[in-house]
C-alpha cells in the first residue's frame, strides 16, 4: 500500500508518496497561496486505496475537511523528528526554521523526540522575519541570501523584534549603508536567535538543518561558521515534514 | 438571566451593553468548553447552574447581604487570611481577572508589558464589566509581585484598596512581619465591620474554611484515580468556583460531587480513554481563563492536578484547629499561611519538592508549566522546576500566553508535540 506524508506549512505545501513495502519514495512541493485547501485537493487527488497522514498549521483543517480520507495528523515536531531520523540516522539535533515557526528538536540515540523548543507568537527569527526584511529592501525572497553574502562591511542590527529591526534597517539605509551589508545584519540577527534556542535545548551534534530556511545559503553559512563540522544541511530540507509523515503512516 | 438583573446592575453602575456582550461571549465560551463534555458528573450541574448565574444570583445573595449590614471583601491573591473575614461576619469574594475584557481600558493606565492578569483586573473596573468589584466594600491588594505592588497604588484611585504587605523569605523576621500584618489585617476587617473577632467566632471560620479545604482536597483525590473519572476542566472549574460561593453551600455541593464520583471510581468509569496524564503547574488561572486545560484536554491528555493558587496552592495546607484562644488561633493562621510556596519567595524550594511529590503521586507522565507573559516569578522559576523534574525523570514543556486567542494554533502545536513525545 502507499502512504501519503502531506505537509500543510504557511509557505508551502508538501507530499510525499511511500511505498510501503519497497521504501521508496516520490515527492512534490505546491505553493500554499491563499486556498491552500485547493492546493491540497489537487496533491490529494486519486488517493484511494493510501493512508493519509498530515502534518504541519494546516493539518487539522485537512483533516476535518476531506473526512472520507480518515487522515490521520502529527505535529511538525514528530515528523521531523522521523523524517531527519531516516535520511540521518546519526543525527542529534533537528533544527527546522519554517515560514512561521522555528523549532529546535533533541532526539534521542534511536530517533526519539526527548525535548522540543519552539519560538513564542513573534515571528523574530523565523522564515516570516527574512521574508519581510527582503521586502522591505526590495530584493526577491530567494535571492536574499546570495544578496547578504555580498556584504562587505560588518554593522549591526540589534533587536530581533520584526518591528525594530525594520526601523534599524531603515536608518542604517537612511545613513548610505549598502543595503547588503544591512541584509547580512538582519541574518545576522536570525542566527544570533536560533543558537539561544539551541542552546537552551542544550542540542547534542550532528545538527542536522531542515526547513525552508535551510536553502537560505547566508543563513547555512553563519550557523556553520558558529557549529563548524557538527551541522549537516538537509538535502531536500522542505521535505522533511512530508516525508516523516509518511513513515509514521507506515510504522502505524 | 439579562432582563431579571439588569435594574441591580444598572444599580451597580455597569456599562450594561458592554457588561451584555461580556455575558455573551462567556456563555459560548463555557458552551463550547464545558457543557460539550460527554458523560459528566449530575454534580457539576450545580457548578453550570452557579457558572449561569454568576453575575446573577450570587451578586443578587451579596447586595441582600450588604442590605442586612454584612459587608463584602474582594481579593486577588490566596494569601489574604479568609478566616479572619468571615469571622467578622463578612463576606470574602476572589475576583477572577481571567479575562482580556477590559485590556484596551486597563491600558490607557498601566504600561503594555504588564500580565494579563493584572491588566484584567483593573480593566474589569474601569469598563465597568465586573458586579462582583462593584460590591465590595473593600479589595484587598498584596505586596507578591512588583507589578501587583504598583498596579493596586493606581487601583486605588477607583477601588476602596486596602495592601498587605507579603513577606518574601521565611525567616523568623518575615513571620513576625506576616504576624504584624494579620493583625493589622484584623483591625482593618473589624473597623470596617464594626464587630470584634472573637476566639469562638474565629475557630468557627477557621472550621468553616478548613472545611471546603478539606473537600477539595478529597476532590483531588477520587480524580487522579486511574482511569480518570472527572475532566480536568471541571475540576478546575470546581476551584476557581470556590473562590466566590458561599463556602458552607459550596462545600456541601462539592462533598455531593465527591460521593458521586467515588462511585464512578468504585465502578471503574473514566471519562478520558487513553488520555495521557499531565500536570499543570504555574500561575493561577482565574475564571474563564479555560484556554490552556481545553487546549490540552483536546490534545489526548487529561489534567489530573493543578500546582496552583487556583488548585493545590490553596487547598494542601488546613490552619490547625486545637488551638484554645485567640492569639493562638492567630499564630495558627500565620504558619498556614506562610506556608505558601508562591514564586514571591526567595529562596523557594518547598515549591520544587511539591511539583515533584505531586508529578509523583499523580503518576503523571508529563508537566506542563504555565506562565502568563510578562510574570517574573513564574518565568524566572520555570527554569528551576525543568531541571528538579528533570532530575525525578518528569519531561516538561514551558507555555507562556495570556488572554488573548491570537496564539491558539501554535499553542496547540506545542501541547499536541509535548503529549506525542510523553505518550
Ligand atoms: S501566585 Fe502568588 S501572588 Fe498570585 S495568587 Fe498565588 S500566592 Fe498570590
Ligand atoms: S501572574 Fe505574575 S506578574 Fe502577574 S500578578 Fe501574578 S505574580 Fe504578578
Amino acid at each position: 500500500m502507499a502512504i501519503i506524508g502531506l505537509d500543510v506549512g504557511s509557505r508551502s505545501i508538501e507530499r510525499v508518496v511511500l511505498e510501503e513495502s519497497s521504501g521508496k519514495w516520490t515527492w512534490e512541493k505546491a505553493p500554499t497561496t491563499f486556498d491552500p485547501l485547493a492546493q491540497c485537493r489537487r496533491l490529494l487527488a486519486h488517493v484511494d486505496g493510501c493512508s493519509v497522514v498530515v502534518t504541519g498549521y494546516g493539518r487539522r483543517l485537512v483533516a476535518e475537511q476531506f473526512p472520507h480520507l480518515c487522515a490521520r495528523t502529527v505535529t511538525e515536531i514528530q515528523a521531523y523528528a522521523r523524517g531527519v531520523h531516516h535520511l540521518y540516522p546519526q543525527a542529534r539535533t533537528v533544527l527546522d526554521i519554517g515560514g512561521q515557526d522555528t523549532k529546535v528538536i533533541a532526539l534521542s540515540a534511536h530517533g526519539s523526540v526527548a525535548k522540543f523548543e519552539m519560538n513564542d507568537r513573534c515571528a523574530a527569527g523565523t522564515g516570516k522575519f527574512l521574508e519581510f526584511m527582503a521586502s522591505s529592501l526590495q530584493v526577491p525572497l530567494e535571492a536574499f541570501g546570495h544578496f547578504a553574502l555580498q556584504a562587505d562591511k560588518q554593522v549591526e542590527i540589534n533587536s530581533m523584534c520584526t518591528v525594530f529591526a525594520e526601523s534599524e534597517a531603515t536608518s542604517l539605509m537612511a545613513r548610505g549603508e549598502r543595503p547588503q551589508n544591512i541584509a547580512m545584519a538582519l541574518h545576522r540577527a536570525v542566527v544570533r536567535r536560533t543558537l539561544a534556542m539551541l542552546r537552551r535545548v542544550g542540542g547534542a551534534s550532528p545538527l542536522v538543518f531542515a526547513g525552508g530556511v535551510a536553502h537560505n545559503p547566508c543563513v547555512c553559512r553563519l550557523l556553520s561558521e558558529s557549529l563548524g563540522e557538527a551541522m549537516i544541511v538537509a538535502e531536500n530540507p522542505d521535505v522533511i515534514g512530508a516525508l516523516g509523515a509518511a513513515l509514521i503512516g507506515a510504522s502505524g | 438571566m439579562t432582563g431579571r438583573y439588569e435594574a441591580m446592575w444598572e444599580r451597580l453602575n455597569l456599562d450594561l451593553d458592554a457588561h451584555a456582550s461580556l455575558l455573551e461571549v462567556l456563555g459560548k465560551f463555557y458552551g463550547d468548553i464545558y457543557m460539550s463534555q460527554q458523560g459528566r458528573l449530575r454534580g457539576m450541574e450545580y457548578l453550570d447552574f452557579v457558572l449561569s448565574e454568576i453575575h446573577g444570583l450570587r451578586i443578587q445573595e451579596l447586595q441582600e447581604a450588604r442590605a442586612n449590614g454584612r459587608k463584602v471583601i474582594g481579593t486577588f491573591c490566596v494569601f489574604v487570611p479568609e478566616e479572619i473575614v468571615w469571622a467578622a461576619d463578612a463576606i470574602q469574594v476572589g475576583l477572577c481577572a481571567g479575562a482580556e475584557a477590559g485590556t484596551e481600558a486597563a491600558e490607557k493606565i498601566l504600561p503594555r508589558n504588564t500580565c494579563a492578569l493584572i491588566k484584567s483586573f483593573v480593566g474589569f473596573k474601569l469598563a465597568r464589566l465586573c458586579p462582583f468589584i462593584e460590591s465590595c466594600d473593600m479589595v484587598v491588594g498584596e505586596t507578591t509581585c512588583d507589578g501587583k505592588k504598583k498596579a493596586y497604588e493606581i487601583f486605588s484611585d477607583y477601588a476602596p484598596v486596602y495592601v498587605m504587605e507579603i513577606p518574601q523569605m521565611k525567616c523568623a523576621a518575615d513571620r513576625a512581619l506576616w504576624k504584624a500584618e494579620v493583625l493589622r489585617f484584623k483591625q482593618a476587617v473589624e473597623d470596617l465591620t464594626g464587630r470584634s473577632i472573637t476566639a469562638e467566632r474565629l475557630r468557627e471560620a477557621v472550621v468553616l474554611i478548613n472545611q471546603r479545604r478539606r473537600a477539595l482536597q478529597r476532590l483531588n483525590r477520587l480524580r487522579a484515580a486511574h482511569p480518570v473519572p472527572i475532566s480536568g476542566r471541571d475540576v478546575l472549574l470546581i476551584n476557581q468556583v470556590s473562590f466566590y460561593d458561599d463556602p458552607k453551600r459550596f462545600t456541601q455541593k462539592i462533598e455531593e460531587l465527591c460521593d458521586e464520583l467515588e462511585d464512578k471510581v468504585r465502578r471503574g468509569e473514566g471519562v478520558a480513554d487513553g488520555a495521557v496524564r499531565l500536570m499543570l503547574s504555574g500561575c493561577p488561572m482565574a475564571i474563564p481563563n479555560w484556554k490552556l486545560p481545553y487546549i490540552i484536554e483536546s490534545s489526548g491528555a487529561v489534567v489530573v492536578g493543578e500546582e496552583s493558587c487556583i488548585g493545590s496552592r490553596n487547598t494542601r495546607d488546613l490552619v490547625d484547629e486545637s488551638a484554645s484562644n485567640l492569639d493562638e488561633l492567630l499564630d495558627a493562621i500565620v504558619d498556614r499561611y506562610m506556608k505558601i510556596d508562591c514564586a514571591c519567595f526567595t529562596p523557594n524550594a518547598e515549591r520544587l519538592e511539591h511539583i515533584v511529590d505531586m508529578a509523583r503521586e499523580l503518576n503523571v507522565k508529563g508537566v506542563i508549566h504555565y506562565g502568563l507573559s510578562f510574570c517574573q516569578p513564574y518565568a524566572m522559576e520555570s527554569f528551576k522546576v525543568e531541571k528538579a523534574l528533570q532530575e525525578a525523570g518528569f519531561p516538561m514543556v514551558a507555555i507562556e500566553t495570556d488572554y488573548s486567542m491570537e496564539d491558539v494554533e501554535q499553542l496547540k502545536t506545542r501541547v499536541e508535540a509535548f503529549v506525542e513525545m510523553v505518550r
